[in-house]
């Protein structure tokens, strides 16, 4: 049905591949400004960087990245930018970590119960941009930032010793409960530190994501509606319904990205959960082209940096570098793949604009024949 | 069609690039042998002629925050000066888990750097795992407690100085009210607030102090000048005239209020702000600090692990009698009222005076 467009795919590889190797020459022009040697410390990069342990890293701090690009991704597809998957994931950890804490039934009941309050809370908290935008018409940029912050400040609210809060004595800081020993998901044990179980979960996601968005009803709809709303609503998709619908799945899949964390890590919510994944997210799902395996090579590629960050800095690189790597891909892969984009059309045009010219020929001559 | 090929050429040869590096990198691993037992798998940049130092392990911040981080540097500096080590730093990024914190600790230890301080009590959990890791390795970790037979947990009697800067606060205000801006309300922080209120009270019965936190429990509390200034400006507005902020970079922000009002009087907290090159401007609304000296601690802890061999573990808290916590008199603005502080601190060591460390 469809040929397989050889170019085309060539094409959509090249774009992250010379974005990534654009950053690599921007940092290193900006260590030999700095007057360090940067073959050097692309060399400490890949060898640190590929130890046994390294790698257990990586595949543990790429999970949520992964989740994270998944759920901007979702939006991205139907041309929502939400921005708010940092609060969505924050909200929905902390109030399952507190579900998860003041249970103590046997696991396999526990463990999807606690993720499913972390969806609820996700989705419920992503509606809240979605329904705005239906029936108000406020940008969802806007308010899913605006709900990052309240949802920090929520957070705060019922993160207090007498709320669902407790002190840990010693150190001052103010956790939820932790969740029973019997409701920790399996981890993979490995030479070194264990790989976390939530990967498999990640991996599922990303089978869901696949096949919801390129082989169901509903995937073509939310696609078309993200090419052009007024196209979709011609012919017969409810536009409004697919916002929030979208928002809905965009913010329970956020849900999932603290999971990692909470089930296989840390089993409980304290005030120095990791912040910040949802807009790793947003990077994560730019570098892979809403992809779902674009986006699982883009969070192996943020986890690889940030772990080679650690080596950089046992070397005496500054790790900041790194930090300049990835605003550099950033900024690269959008140019690319605009540069990219601008080629495809005008190539298309030359093709078609052949094509016609060719048969424009063949009348000429029947004509004057 | 041949402008394609040659994007995707260039795509193409990147990536080819991209894995004959990759491959340059595993083989020089197998040549640099298997990662050392302890599963870290940093190979050390030492050697030379300098010993195998201290491993330093900064809170958000690093070398540089011009607070308990930088007062940390100094006790490493002044070892590393007179015992000739060679030290490794590294400093925790925001975002962080447990495993990265984890990690931090192991390679250091993993690369023989002995002892490893880790600066922060949000280090606690890390150091606990870690000393069991390593038992032949000592541990340091500020502001919290491990127990662990090579850990030095080293705790600081905060409420001591606070109580002194009370007193400062009370015999300086003209208003008779003084004010205390915590960052977060957490146990921490309610120990400069139970010493300061302890010693207004104590001082001046008649004077009224107010108090505030920028935040609950968000940690931000430390990095939020803007907060932290409004909070001040408040205090002022409603005749305040001596403020003692207790909340890490937060206070410049509150300092920054306080010199903008004449009369008006700021306390620096955990290093003496008033040598501060980033307050250099209003270095003369500092009263006093309330010092919380890190440095004497780590220098204690790597001195006992270098010089005398035999490491100072345990925990060991630091206070007004050992000199670990003091208040500042640089600038001479409490000279005329030394005689009282002096008096304070004496049945403070004496034990005459009990200071409390909860609000």
């Amino acid at each position: 049905m469809k040929k397989f467009d050889k170019d085309r795919a060539l094409l959509g590889l090249a774009a992250p591949v010379l974005a990534v190797l654009g950053a690599l020459i921007v940092t290193g022009l900006v260590l030999l400004a700095s007057g360090k040697e940067p073959f050097h410390a692309f060399h400490v990069m890949m060898t640190y960087g590929s130890k046994s342990d390294s790698q257990v890293y990586i595949l543990n701090k790429a999970t949520p990245y992964y989740l994270s690009g998944l759920a901007v991704a979702i939006g991205f597809r139907m041309n929502l930018f939400n921005i708010g998957v940092d609060g969505q994931y924050r909200l929905a950890a902390f109030f399952a970590a507190a579900v998860g804490g003041s249970m103590s039934i046997p696991g396999f009941i526990q463990i999807p119960i606690i993720i499913l309050t972390a969806m609820v809370v996700g989705a419920a908290w992503a509606a809240i941009a979605g329904v705005l935008k239906v029936t108000r018409g406020v940008s969802e940029v806007i308010s899913t930032i605006m709900l990052n912050s309240i949802a920090g400040i929520v957070i705060g609210y019922f993160l207090q010793d007498g709320r669902l809060g407790v002190t840990d004595k010693l150190a001052s800081t103010v956790t939820t409960k932790p969740i029973p020993s019997g409701s920790h998901l399996f981890n993979f044990t490995t030479q070194t530190d264990p790989v976390v179980g939530f990967i498999v979960f990640a991996g599922l996601a990303g089978v869901l994501y696949w096949f919801v968005l390129s082989r169901t009803r509903f995937g073509f709809d939310l696609r078309s509606v993200g090419r052009s709303e007024s196209a979709a609503q011609a012919s017969g998709v409810s536009v409004k319904k697919m916002v929030i619908v979208s928002m809905l799945i965009s913010g329970a899949m956020a849900g999932l990205v603290g999971m990692s964390t909470l089930l296989n890590q840390s089993y409980q919510f304290s005030t120095d959960f990791p912040a910040g994944i949802g807009f790793t997210g947003i990077a994560v799902a730019l570098l892979g082209r809403n992809n779902p395996i674009g986006i699982a090579i883009g969070a192996l590629l943020w986890a690889f940096l940030e772990r080679a960050s650690n080596g950089l800095e046992f070397e005496g690189y500054d790790k900041e570098i790194v930090g300049v790597i990835q605003g550099a891909i950033v900024l690269a892969v959008v140019i690319a793949y605009e540069l990219v984009r601008r080629y495809g059309l005008t190539r298309q045009q030359r093709q078609v604009g052949a094509e016609l010219a060719a048969a424009g020929s063949v009348d000429k001559q029947e004509v004057t024949a | 069609m041949r402008r394609v090929s040659k994007i995707a050429a260039a795509g193409v040869v990147s990536a080819a690039l991209a894995l004959t590096a990759t491959a340059c990198g595993s083989s020089t691993t197998s040549d640099s042998g298997k990662p050392s037992s302890g599963g870290s798998s940093t190979a050390s940049s030492g050697g030379g002629s300098k010993a195998k130092g201290v491993g330093m392990a900064y809170d958000v911040g690093g070398r540089g925050d011009h607070s308990f981080n930088d007062s940390a540097a100094r006790g490493l500096d002044k070892a590393d000066g007179e015992l000739n080590l060679e030290s490794k730093e590294l400093t925790a990024s925001n975002g962080e888990t447990e495993s990265d914190r984890e990690q931090r600790l192991d390679s250091m230890a993993a690369a023989g750097y002995n002892p490893v301080v880790a600066v922060g009590y949000t280090y606690g959990p890390a150091v606990e795992k870690m000393a069991k890791k390593y038992p032949n390795v000592t541990f340091g970790l500020v502001d919290s407690v491990v127990d662990a037979p090579n850990v030095d947990s080293m705790v600081f009697a905060t409420e001591q100085s606070s109580y002194l800067a009370g007193v400062a606060a009370a015999l300086k205000s003209k208003s008779g009210k003084v004010g205390f801006i915590g960052g977060v309300q957490n146990t921490l922080i309610g120990t400069f607030d139970a010493g300061f209120a302890q010693g207004v009270k104590d001082t001046k019965p008649s004077v009224q102090l107010t108090r505030e936190y920028l935040y609950k429990t968000d940690p931000r509390g430390f990095n939020d000048a803007t907060s932290a200034a409004a909070k001040a400006q408040g205090m002022l507005d409603k005749g305040v005239d001596v403020i003692y902020t207790a909340a890490g970079l937060s206070g410049d922000g509150s300092i920054q209020k306080v010199a903008g009002k004449s009369g008006a009087w700021a306390i620096g907290v955990d290093s003496d702000q008033y040598n501060d090159p980033a307050l250099a401007k209003y270095k003369n609304s500092i009263l006093t600090s309330a010092i919380k000296n890190v440095d004497v601690a780590v220098y204690d802890l790597i001195n006992s692990v270098k010089k005398d061999n035999k490491p100072k573990v345990g925990t060991n808290t630091y206070d007004l009698a050992n000199g670990g916590v003091s208040v500042s008199a640089t600038g001479g603005f409490i000279a005329d009222i030394q005689a009282q502080i002096d008096a304070a601190k004496q049945k403070i060591v004496s034990g005459a005076i009990k200071v409390s460390s909860t609000p």
